[in-house]
């Protein structure tokens, strides 16, 4: 079981479950980003309630979902190996491109090592790796006081906060 | 040269602190070994053949004396006593052990050093010509726009796990190119436009290893404060899309190539303009203000070519010589860009003892402002010393062995480590490019051949850049023996083209012989001064090909 957390604290209670293509779709669902472009009718509604999700797999693109993104609660985006790098720029355009302002969370092979570069890239939940310690975890958020590069977190790069 | 803020310093820092607990858990089996890969990798620690490299980050291959002291006592204190240039303007310890690269680390960052992202599926140490700055013949001084890449480039939250490593390299000569930007996964030459605006011209998708290919323009101009939004845009179409499938297909020149550079061209264009007025777009305050590191130094009115020099090089054949060789017009009268040369026989092309180190860092000091550079050659450049000081450097330089007067001739040979360092290597290396140098030591000789690029790889990841070498040479492994490939034709500079390979490969020993038949060959075959390269366009392959093996029948 993964760990969820937040760069604060390990999470409980998560009303989130995915539902992949045959299980119904219940509220708090976590439905394949394809699933939901092919039944975009009938799931429609739980969305405008805020209680549908999307799952992107790794080779799957920000603009498939476009400005869709609005009407998902949460949106999660898979890690099948730390290495894979595509999920990265897949939060960051959906938090800049397509203006998502929900939940975000990185799913899959997450370690800890890879939590600062996710976090500055959109997300704020983070399904841990269930063998990865939590308190390394937590403290990798600070690892870094300063940033060169603008990120979703404050657009603006260290050439225009320099003082 | 560029001095840390406090933010670029503390920065460092905390990476290597950071690496200082991964090394740790790492240790405490916290993290397996796969996991720490590229924690290490981009960390510059590659585990060998033998021991672990620590690849050491040179931004642009400038750096300056205090830094090479500290270079020489890491070789002395964590080595054994030497140091390795790279192709790539990086510098490379071959013996550390694993334990004690975060004490490393944490020595280069006392000097504004690290070894951050040379190595691993991120944006590696962006290179440069190595005469930036002193060179009449540059558009403006590419060095502020690398630095300016350098930041942008350092921890790229979004860009730290792309399909395979990614390499940057700017050029600002026109019609020179120095810093092989055609096959560099991304080349930007600065370049002004009719309106005299200064921009750049960007190539992509070129590379050497197995699927070698020159870049292809992906914009004829691309106005200054554009820069990182640009890079931002091609880099993220990469990350989306370049495969990850197979390593060997990972590199962008085959995303480029599957797609077409025009499809490639409208997928760039299309997410630029989205950021491209974003709050990444340079401003001229930061454009200035790294600019302001890079000034023209404050040089002293001296006269030319002056009477000091002419007499020692009269009264002195074997200065005349190197300084016909090894030192370059520099744009102010009265100075010199000087190279070291780390090519002297019976040395693996690239490296310096810390001696040597030691010994470069005073000549920086009471020759060239402290500052040196590191090239794509493998060399070493003093790049501000007084013409009439010339005398004095070389005899000093002579004596510490970094005075082979060869720049640019056979014996200047690119080498990458091989089979004896490499644990990717097919074949040696080394012993390939001594023999080499055993074989045609005659200055004489070398000099009335000319200008000639001899690239010795080790295997086809193409280190060595044979590719690109007028003679390239290839170890390849043939049933668990070591064989060597010749091609020819090859060339990174700004008419770029990959070499010809010649026929079927040949064993170690013969390789002297071999390279002798080839050069016989252009000797007889060249007119009106022709270097090899024009030479061997000129009388085409076939006439090369026939000299090594023979007529066909």
């Amino acid at each position: 079981m993964a760990k969820l957390i937040d760069r604060q604290q390990l999470l409980s209670n998560d009303p989130w479950h995915f539902a992949d293509d045959e299980q119904a779709v219940t509220e708090y669902a976590i439905v394949p980003l394809k699933r939901w472009l092919e039944q975009r009718d009938d799931l429609l509604a739980l969305a405008q309630q805020g209680k549908l999700g999307v799952h992107f797999n790794s080779d799957e693109t920000a603009d498939q979902l476009g400005e869709d993104a609005a009407l998902m609660a949460r949106i999660s985006i898979d890690f099948p190996k730390f290495s894979d790098g595509r999920g990265y720029s897949t939060a960051r355009l959906l938090r800049q491109s397509f203006g998502y302002q929900g939940e975000l969370q990185a799913s899959g092979d997450v370690l800890i090592d890879q939590l600062f570069y996710m976090l500055r890239c959109g997300f704020d939940r983070f399904a841990l790796r269930d063998d990865q310690d939590i308190d390394d975890a937590l403290a990798a958020f600070s690892t870094f006081s300063v940033s060169y590069q603008s990120d979703v977190n404050d657009p603006r790069p260290l050439f225009r906060r320099r003082s | 040269m560029y001095v840390y803020d406090q933010y670029d310093q503390q920065l460092l820092n905390e990476r290597v602190a950071q690496f200082r607990g991964q090394m740790a858990r790492y240790l405490d089996g916290k993290i397996p070994e796969e996991e720490f890969l590229p924690l290490r990798l981009q960390n510059g620690i590659y585990v060998q053949r033998y021991a672990p490299m620590l690849r050491v980050a040179i931004p642009y291959g400038l750096f300056n004396a205090k830094q090479m002291r500290t270079l020489a006592s890491i070789a002395r204190d964590y080595d054994k006593g030497y140091a390795h240039f790279s192709t790539r303007q990086n510098v490379q310890f071959n013996w550390p052990a694993l334990e004690q690269c975060p004490d490393i680390l944490e020595r280069l960052a006392s000097v504004q050093m690290h070894a951050v992202q040379t190595s691993g599926n991120c944006i590696r140490n962006t290179t440069t010509d190595e005469f930036a700055g002193v060179t009449a013949d540059e558009l403006v001084d590419p060095r502020p726009y690398c630095e300016i890449i350098r930041q942008w480039s350092t921890f790229h939250p979004e860009f730290a796990y792309l399909p395979r490593k990614f390499k940057i390299a700017v050029n600002a000569v026109p019609g020179v190119d120095r810093a092989a930007v055609k096959v560099h996964d991304i080349g930007i030459n600065i370049v002004r436009n009719e309106q005299g605006e200064l921009g750049y011209r960007i190539l992509v998708g070129g590379g050497l290893g197995r699927t070698p290919i020159i870049g292809s323009e992906i914009r004829s101009f691309l106005p200054e404060e554009d820069l990182l939004t640009y890079l931002d845009a091609i880099i993220r179409i990469y990350n989306q899309f370049g495969r990850r499938d197979n390593k060997y297909k990972a590199r962008i020149k085959i995303l480029v190539k599957a797609l077409g550079v025009e499809r490639m061209q409208e997928l760039v264009e299309a997410e630029w303009q989205r950021i491209k007025d974003g709050e990444d777009k340079l401003t001229q305050a930061e454009l200035d203000r790294v600019k302001s590191h890079f000034t023209t130094p404050n040089y002293q009115t001296l006269e030319s070519n002056p009477a000091s020099l002419q007499q020692a090089q009269a009264q002195d054949a074997a200065f005349a010589r190197w300084v016909q060789r090894n030192v370059r017009p520099h744009k102010q009268a009265g100075y010199a860009i000087v190279n070291l040369s780390l090519k002297q026989k019976g040395n693996a092309p690239g490296d310096v003892t810390a001696e040597q180190m030691d010994a470069i860092a005073d000549l920086a000091e009471e020759f060239s402002l402290g500052e040196i550079r590191s090239t794509h050659q493998q060399n070493l450049v003093l790049a501000d010393v007084e013409q009439q000081r010339l005398y004095e450097l070389w005899q000093q330089a002579k004596s510490n062995g970094l005075a082979t007067p060869t720049l640019g001739l056979l014996t200047d040979m690119i080498c990458c480590p091989g089979g004896d360092f490499c644990a990717l290597a097919n074949a040696k290396s080394i012993p390939v490019a001594e023999a080499i140098q055993v074989r045609f030591d005659d200055l004489d000789y070398l000099h009335d051949l000319g200008e000639i690029d001899l690239n010795i790889s080790g295997c086809m990841n193409a280190c060595g850049h044979h590719h690109v070498g007028n003679i390239g040479v290839l170890g390849v492994d043939k049933k668990g023996e070591e064989f060597y490939q010749i091609s020819l034709g090859g060339n990174g500079g700004d008419d770029a083209s990959l070499g010809k390979i010649l026929g079927p490969s040949f064993a170690r020993d013969a390789m002297p012989d071999v390279i002798a038949k080839i050069l016989d060959c252009y000797v007889a075959q060249r007119i009106d001064g022709e270097t090899f390269l024009e030479t061997y366009r000129r009388a085409g392959h076939t006439v090369f090909k026939e000299a090594v093996y023979g007529k066909a029948d």
